[in-house]
């Protein structure tokens, strides 16, 4: 893939901010500023900001509970996340949803789901509506390999294939689903293949490349125009931290966190880049530093917030005149 | 003998027991194994049994609970750990159109000797797909029985209990429970399923509650009794079968009854007991029968929302004393 300097410079800034944001969030969840459940996407920012960086504005994502990464590289505020989590009004999903269920219609950022594998019917039906009306879009639906024991995978896969629908699918493939590694559950253990299995064009690629995740996208939201057809991306990839902030991770060794550490995103991007000889232009304490003001803005934002009156508790159960 | 311990312990004990006991018994979840369970109610059963009876399943709610159905129709009695009530959506076919059905479309050839235990519950800031309490719907189903324990000694008993009962037992733990310590006497004698007990004798007006519930109804007693008011609070145990006859008398001593449910009022477990009693004891009535349940609203995230919408001991003194009068 091509790569000029901007680019270069943007994933690796949109990286070091999903990176920033979330070492944030884990102090704030100290701090019992931020609660319930938090899912860190640590160690996995290169398939968000790879993917990301294929779409059109026009595009539609639909991620899991681990989905601060997709979020603020797909373009949802900083602010209105960090508000979120606060859960204050200014939030994207008003407080309601919290770090699970971000939402952000003007991004056409469609959650934050926090039931595994339960947002792939609805990516099926959001690129049908694409396809009934001629529209020439893609709907992305990004998920864990947890979700691929789940009957809505397959289910989704072949409605997808069958109907021929703009989707695609990627999956996170972080070789364990809480603390039960895709060995012990999975007879076959290349997701991609499963994809194959539906007639589903698929792949498998390095999810901890930047640059591998980008092209890959890329090629595959070209094909999704051309062919009018599904496409699938296998990422493999490594969370580095617990499954959630409870989580004593007995079901792993020290020994391969550390292995795969050695294979951070951020790191081996910076490498690449000193391959290229781009690295020296990039001012890494610069970038910190605005990446810094952003989070510090975000966090000042969520303080600063409201929270939803009591009264208005039981509002959004039901469409309001102004929902049309 | 009574000794101090946990509900996820007394859980643990319980599975223990059983699987010690019985060769037939086995835990089949997910992370019920390398994980230790993700409430940690099996952490070290792995070691001990072993994964061919501590079995780690994959993401497949709707297989694993079925295959849990078909091994008891196999003389299995499988325990199935379904992570939370929230995931259990995924298998309520299984549950409702198999477990609950089987013996009565075979004209009674096929029971199914299966226990399915999952959390449930809202309170910790999870939000509207981690936070609901659905028991009540479960006990709309003919062919399950729904227990609910609250209480430590329960935790225990109700594991043993639904093994020995020959038809489909859903038990519903709350989550907010599994910290909770108190004392278990294992040899006691186990109170049967469809038992309600009292937790708190009175006079002026009955509780009614199950689950969490319990605990919001007895700090509720403990200030309406500043007040003079002298609550009766019962424990259901059991959402199916209910214990109708528990119930009554104690209205035919009050006359007053507060029904306390986290579920939604809305065709519920709550208004399901309201129809009973004015069925078996209208006349018992000297007041309008009352409830505090969850706002009917998907939980919301942000905590003074949640707070708002959940029970509390303080809306079930404010509603017990607006109908002594004393507000
Ligand atoms: C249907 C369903 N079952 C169980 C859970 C509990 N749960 C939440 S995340 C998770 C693991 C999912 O793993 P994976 O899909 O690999 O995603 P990862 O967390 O690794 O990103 C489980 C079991 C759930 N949220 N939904
Ligand atoms: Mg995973």
């Amino acid at each position: 893939m091509e790569l000029d300097l901007n680019k270069a410079k943007e994933f690796y800034k949109e990286m070091l901010l999903i990176r920033r944001f979330e070492e944030k969030c884990v102090e704030l969840y100290s701090n019992q500023k931020i609660r319930g459940f938090l899912h860190l996407y640590i160690g996995e920012e290169a398939i968000a900001v790879g993917v990301m960086s294929a779409l059109s504005q026009e595009d539609a994502v639909f991620a899991t509970y681990r989905e601060h990464g997709h979020a603020i590289a797909h373009g949802v505020s900083a602010k209105s996340m960090m508000a979120e989590m606060f859960g204050k009004m200014e939030g994207c999903s008003r407080g309601r949803g919290g770090s699970m269920h971000l939402f952000d219609g003007a991004t056409r950022f469609y959650g934050g789901s926090a039931i595994v594998a339960g947002a792939l019917p609805l990516a099926v039906g959001m690129a049908l509506a694409d396809k009934m009306m001629k529209r020439n879009r893609v709907t992305v639906c990004i998920f864990g390999d947890g979700a691929v024991a789940e009957g809505e995978f397959h289910e989704s896969l072949n409605l997808a294939a069958l109907w021929k629908l703009p989707v695609l699918f990627v999956c996170e493939n972080n070789r364990y689903a809480m603390g039960t590694a895709l060995k012990y559950t999975e007879s076959e253990t290349d997701i991609y293949k499963k994809a194959a299995s539906y007639k589903i064009s698929s792949k498998q690629i390095d999810g901890m490349s930047v640059m591998d995740v980008a092209q890959a996208a890329k090629e595959a939201i070209a094909s999704i125009h051309k062919e009018q057809a599904p496409m699938f991306l296998e990422c493999l990839t490594y969370r580095f931290r617990a499954h959630s902030m409870f989580d004593a991770e007995l079901y792993r060794q020290k020994s391969e966190v550390e292995e795969w550490k050695r294979k951070d995103p951020l790191t081996l991007f910076e490498n690449s880049l000193k391959d290229k000889n781009m690295w020296s232009e990039i001012d890494r304490a610069e970038m910190e530093d605005e990446i810094k003001n952003t989070i510090d803005e975000a966090v000042t934002f969520a303080e600063n917030g409201t929270l939803e009156p009591i009264e208005d508790l039981e509002r959004f159960v039901y469409s309001e005149a102004s929902h049309g | 003998m009574d000794n101090i311990t946990t509900y996820r312990e007394a859980v643990k004990e319980a599975i223990r027991k059983a699987m010690r006991e019985d060769e037939r018994v086995f835990l089949m979840g997910e992370d019920v194994g390398h994980y230790g369970g993700c409430y940690a109610v099996s952490m070290g059963l792995l070691d001990e049994f072993g994964a061919e009876r501590i079995i780690d399943t994959p993401l497949s709610e709707s297989a694993f609970t079925g295959a849990g159905i078909g091994a008891a129709m196999n003389g299995m009695r499988p325990i199935v750990e379904i992570m939370t009530v929230n995931f259990s959506l995924l298998a309520l076919d299984q549950i409702m159109n198999n477990a609950a059905t089987l013996l009565h479309m075979s004209g009674g050839q096929f029971n199914v000797p299966l226990v399915i235990r999952m959390a449930t519950g809202g309170g910790k800031q999870l939000a509207a797909q981690h936070s609901h309490s659905l028991e009540g719907w479960f006990a709309h189903i003919p062919g399950l029985k729904v227990l609910t324990p609250a209480t430590i000694q329960d935790a225990y008993e109700m594991v043993g209990l639904a093994l020995a009962d020959p038809d489909p037992v859903l038990i519903f733990e709350n989550a907010l429970l599994y910290n909770s310590k108190g004392s278990l006497d294992v040899h006691a004698t186990p109170t049967p399923i469809g038992k309600a007990l009292i937790h708190k004798v009175g006079k002026d007006i009955t509780i009614v509650s199950y689950g969490i519930s319990l605990f919001k109804a007895l700090e509720a007693s403990k200030t309406l009794a500043e007040d003079g008011i002298d609550a009766e609070v019962i424990d259901l145990r059991s959402l199916r079968p209910l214990d109708d006859e528990t119930i009554m008398n104690s209205i035919k001593k009050t006359h007053k009854v507060i029904i306390v449910d986290e579920g939604w009022k809305s065709g519920s477990i709550s208004a399901e007991i309201m129809a009973r009693i004015n069925e078996q004891a209208f006349y018992e009535l000297d007041a309008p029968m009352e409830r505090v349940c969850t706002a009917e609203v998907p939980i919301p995230y942000a905590k003074h929302l949640e707070d708002a919408a959940l029970p509390n001991p303080e809306k079930i003194v404010a509603m017990a004393k607006k109908m002594m009068g004393k507000s």
